[in-house]
């Protein structure tokens, strides 16, 4: 019974890695709560001005007790102004990291950034969102980034009223010095630009009054109260029915473009990501496996493992007689393979796949994938 | 005809229904079956009103196939596949015919041998399993307390069930906790199988699993349905995975079957106005496809207080005058295509 005893940690192994790990996550704590950090520390330069938000080879471990896990391991991508950017895949394959990540709303101490750039685009100046420090990472939030989360059930607090929530978020990021009469007529405003019929009557309302849908809206609504750059919606329809799930995603493309903003959306539904997105990210175990636009990788997907995900869910209209499943599961957190950590699902293996994990290979200028099956393409100029 | 009028202060249910007389070939037979959950209010606790959950609904069930019954949330789908297997309390209405007997009519102990013909999935595998109890046992408990096999036989048996859904024998010793979503569902469904049922109600097994997890607990549902000739009642919001899976399809609104008929023919030929706002609302993989949507306005009404007339008059693009005041009868458009609509009416 080997098999019993894998992943077991003895105390005294258990006691030296935390200790260990208190080393490590003090020494970054200490760093970000430093007061009167100088603005050149975290400034930067946006490698192409079209885009809002930059990540590059970023890095985010969360240092449990049961070791180091790389939830978040060498993710590059870029979110262009105006656009909507898809982030496709399973549960715990780092894409709710990757979006907390830009937030900086990492559970801390455990979860840290070790490294990479985040490069958020303000207008005249650009920040690196890794080394902004607590105090200042407040005003981007909201003003700059916001988040939609995934359950409207749990992310409204159930004692207070709609309206004093959103008055909340308005009257914390004004700089006008508002008066309370505007901050609730500006709430009942954005209330109704999220299509809320009733919206007096609603702001007066408990969130346990109101139905998923709506509740949905509320957080669109928060959300979108300091008119941001970009907005994360982290699974913004999981919870709710197909036809509410449509009146969200039309909500948000028509508010994306009203308010001039880019959308990082996060799903594991494929449909969902074929209608909102322009730009497709895969994510497979804390890794970036094929990015693209969203013609390109749903015309022509090319990592086996996006192959895979769209052979698995079936398409109505489209009959088959036998689901394709990815055979095996995803490989443990804790202790990653040194080769492509898609290698023993994958049934397309070709003979380098022993090596180390394959970089990223270019097959038109926005289309990239990582997979040694493209090696040789790319070497005869990568016209595909 | 049989009439049944309950009366309760002065809330009247009416229960008025045409008996069904057995046909073999059904497995289940269910008609016009109501389940009411009463309001309770006021000083004493009376009743002051009911949630219409399941407002009589009827459809045929063949042996070996599968049915798919799909809907908002809300609109009566889960409470209809537990009042089939009467784990609600009482029904309020209607008839439900197992193998021709009416399961409402059985004393505790004809109930109890009936159980190990019918079994449910439930939605959510990490909450319906027992977490202080072993897997072996949280499979093995019902055959235990049925007698279904001699004790000598017992671990074998389990074994062997566990064999078919995909689980290792040295599992047995484990805990839920020690199992991943898709795994945990594979135990729900080694537990409902291991009594040898003939009908399995499937109450949104895969709603609570990855993509990849789902492909793989849909195969073993199709794969097991072929080797013991299981029938299913696939309860699901997810209509792609209700069209690879069913062969009948029931689409429900407010507690009514507003359409139900074969798979093709609804999804290729949708009659319902609901029913085509269902599927316009379906998200297809492809970005070159764009969609000319039906975007229902407002939400699902009240069970509690329904719309007058037909229920889904309020949201209803084709809404005519009739429909506000007189609730529509099922018909039959095609051979076993069913649909409750006045637009139909001939």
């Amino acid at each position: 019974m080997a098999k019993k005893n894998e992943g077991y940690l003895s105390a005294k192994e258990s006691r030296r890695i935390s200790r260990e790990n208190r080393r490590i996550t003090n020494a970054y704590e200490k760093q970000r709560k430093r007061k009167n950090v100088p603005e050149s520390e975290y400034l930067t330069e946006m490698r192409d001005p079209n885009n809002a938000v930059e990540f590059d080879n970023l890095h985010t471990y969360f240092f449990t007790d049961a070791g180091t896990v790389k939830a978040v391991d060498g993710v590059s991508f870029d979110v262009p102004t105006g656009k909507t950017v898809g982030v496709v895949g399973e549960s715990g394959c780092g894409k709710s990291v990757t979006s907390l990540s830009l937030m900086q709303l990492l559970q801390r101490p455990q979860g840290q950034i070790v490294e990479g750039e985040i490069r958020l685009n303000m207008g005249e100046k650009a920040y690196n969102v890794v080394k902004v420090p607590n105090e200042q990472m407040q005003n981007l939030r909201g003003n700059f980034i916001s988040m939609i989360f995934q359950e409207p059930m749990t992310s409204l607090n159930p004692v207070f009223r709609i309206g004093d929530q959103v008055d909340e978020v308005i009257a914390l990021h004004d700089r006008e010095g508002l008066s309370k009469e505007a901050v609730r007529q500006r709430t009942i405003q954005l209330l109704e630009m999220v299509g809320i019929a009733n919206s007096q009557g609603v702001a007066r309302m408990f969130p346990h009054e109101l139905s998923g849908g709506m509740r949905q809206r509320v957080m669109i609504a928060m959300a979108l109260a300091c008119s941001p750059r970009i907005i994360i919606a982290d699974e913004p329809t999981t919870a709710l029915d197909v036809t509410i799930q449509a009146q969200i995603l039309d909500l948000l493309r028509n508010l994306k473009d009203k308010i001039n903003s880019s959308i990082m959306l996060i799903t594991h539904d494929l449909g969902v990501i074929a209608e909102m997105a322009d730009y497709v990210v895969v994510m497979y175990a804390g890794r970036v496996v094929e990015k693209g636009t969203a013609q390109e990788i749903f015309a022509n997907p090319c990592h086996p493992y996006t192959i895979g995900l769209m052979a698995s869910k079936p398409v109505v209209g489209k009959k088959v007689d036998k689901l394709y499943s990815i055979p095996g599961k995803v490989p443990n957190p804790i202790n990653m393979p040194n080769y492509c950590y898609f290698k023993d699902r994958c049934e397309m293996c070709v003979a380098g796949c022993e090596g180390e994990y394959p970089c990223e290979i270019s097959l038109s200028p926005t289309h990239k994938v990582s997979c040694y099956r493209y090696y040789d393409k790319t070497d005869k100029g990568g016209d595909r | 005809m049989a009439k049944t009028e309950k009366k309760t202060g002065n809330l009247t249910i009416d229960n008025t229904f045409t008996p069904v007389t057995y046909d073999p070939q059904y497995i289940l037979m269910v008609n016009k079956l109501k389940k009411y959950f009463p309001i309770k209010g006021g000083m004493v606790s009376q009743t002051v009103g009911y949630v219409r959950a399941v407002d009589g609904i009827t459809f045929n069930l063949k042996r070996g196939t599968t049915m798919g019954l799909v809907g908002e949330s809300g609109c009566g789908k889960t409470t209809a596949g537990r009042t089939i297997l009467r784990l609600s309390g009482g029904k309020t209405g209607g008839q439900v015919l197992f193998n021709g007997q009416e399961v409402y009519d059985l004393s505790h102990k004809e109930l109890r041998a009936l159980r190990t013909k019918m079994q449910i999935i439930f939605q959510d595998p990490f909450s319906s399993l027992s977490p202080r109890l072993p897997v072996g046992e949280i499979i093995g408990e019902a055959v235990r307390e049925h007698h279904l096999v001699p004790k000598e036989e017992f671990n074998d048996y389990i074994d062997q069930v566990m064999d078919n859904c995909g689980l290792q024998p040295f599992h047995k010793a484990r805990y839920p906790h020690e199992f991943s979503g898709g795994q945990r569902q594979r135990i729900c469904i080694a537990r409902a199988l291991a009594l040898n049922p003939e009908f399995v109600v499937c109450d949104e097994p895969v709603s609570a699993l990855d993509v990849s997890i789902q492909a793989q607990i849909i195969n073993l549902l199709k794969e097991l349905q072929e080797k013991y000739q299981l029938t299913y009642l696939f309860i699901s919001h997810d209509l792609s995975v209700v069209e690879h899976i069913s062969d009948t399809v029931g689409v429900m609104y407010l507690g009514n079957l507003v359409e139900y008929g074969a798979t093709e023919d609804i999804f290729r030929n949708p009659l319902h106005p609901y029913t085509k706002a269902l599927f316009s609302a379906i998200p297809i993989p492809d970005p070159t496809v764009k969609m000319d949507r039906i975007v229902l306005e407002g939400s699902i009404p009240s069970p509690a207080n329904p719309p007058s007339g037909c229920k889904f008059h309020t949201r209803c693009a084709n809404c005519m005058e009739r429909c506000k005041v007189e609730a529509p009868e099922q018909k039959e458009i095609e051979p076993g295509h069913y649909v409750v609509c006045h637009l139909y009416d001939k």
